[in-house]
């Protein structure tokens, strides 16, 4: 897989959610996603912008168009150093929240991408990486 | 500070959000809107997101609280003009918007208001009489 761009934003505030789904909105357009697929991943690149600023107490987002042999695609990986997830399955249950939220951020997030990692450690920190294809 | 325009309209508000909602903005409009419909005794309140073209949870909730904080002050809500890409995209996020009232476009919308209103009227009659 090969990056063609990429860029790390802040997430510091909801402002900074609002541009996080700007640049995904621009990369997807950029490379040619249809409308569904641009509103699909916008939307998973919002939820979890949204988690690494309530949860993780602020953090990163790296945002590349990558391709491979055949196709290209819109690659975000969230990070933050905030409490850490303690149980990441029952973080991944719909409906499940330690918030005030939904619980629908990460959930929701894996369901609208094709690709889907996370790793946690408790008292270190967050990192949330999805993949949507074209 | 930033203020998404609420306008009146007889005994209807009529919101159109025109701009990517970051969060603040959105719980503003929540409390405008409640002490709008109080101060106009408003029995309607519809939401044009005819042009979002994202809705992620967050804002999802905050159309419910809306219409629930709405119903609890003797007001119905619709939401109109939602796009098709962002409801393909709400039913995969696993959002099911349970408790909204939605409708195509304003004319249809506003129909939809004036109708729950008209039915509330003649309820209200009907409990008076017995």
């Amino acid at each position: 897989m090969r990056v063609l761009k990429s860029e790390t934003m802040k997430i510091r505030s909801s402002e900074d959610i609002v541009l996080v789904r700007q640049w995904v909105r621009k990369a997807a357009v950029s490379i040619g996603f249809g409308i569904v697929d641009q509103t699909k991943v916008v939307t998973a690149s919002s939820e979890l912008a949204r988690n690494t600023l309530d949860y993780g107490g602020g953090g990163l987002v790296e945002g590349a168009i990558v391709e491979n042999d055949r196709r290209s695609g819109i690659k975000l990986t969230f990070t933050d150093e905030g409490p850490g997830i303690p149980d990441i399955n029952l973080a991944l249950t719909d409906g499940y929240t330690s918030g005030s939220g939904m619980g629908l951020g990460l959930s929701g997030a894996k369901r609208l991408s094709h690709e889907f990692e996370i790793s946690s450690k408790v008292g270190e920190g967050t990192s949330v990486t999805i993949l949507r294809w074209k | 500070m930033d203020r998404i325009p609420i306008l009146k309209m007889g005994r209807f508000l009529l919101v159109t959000i025109q701009v990517d909602m970051h969060d603040r903005l959105a719980l503003t409009l929540q409390d405008d809107l409640t002490s709008q419909i109080i101060k106009h005794k408003a029995r309607g309140v519809m939401i044009d997101i005819s042009t979002l073209d994202m809705v992620d949870s967050f804002i999802g909730r905050m159309l419910g609280s809306i219409a629930g904080m709405a119903r609890l002050l003797d007001a119905s809500t619709v939401v109109v003009g939602m796009q098709p890409s962002v409801a393909i995209t709400l039913v995969e996020l696993g959002l099911s918007m349970k408790g909204i009232r939605t409708a195509l476009d304003v004319e249809k919308g506003m129909a939809a208001l004036q109708a729950s209103v008209l039915e509330q009227d003649q309820g209200q009659d009907e409990s008076t009489e017995i």
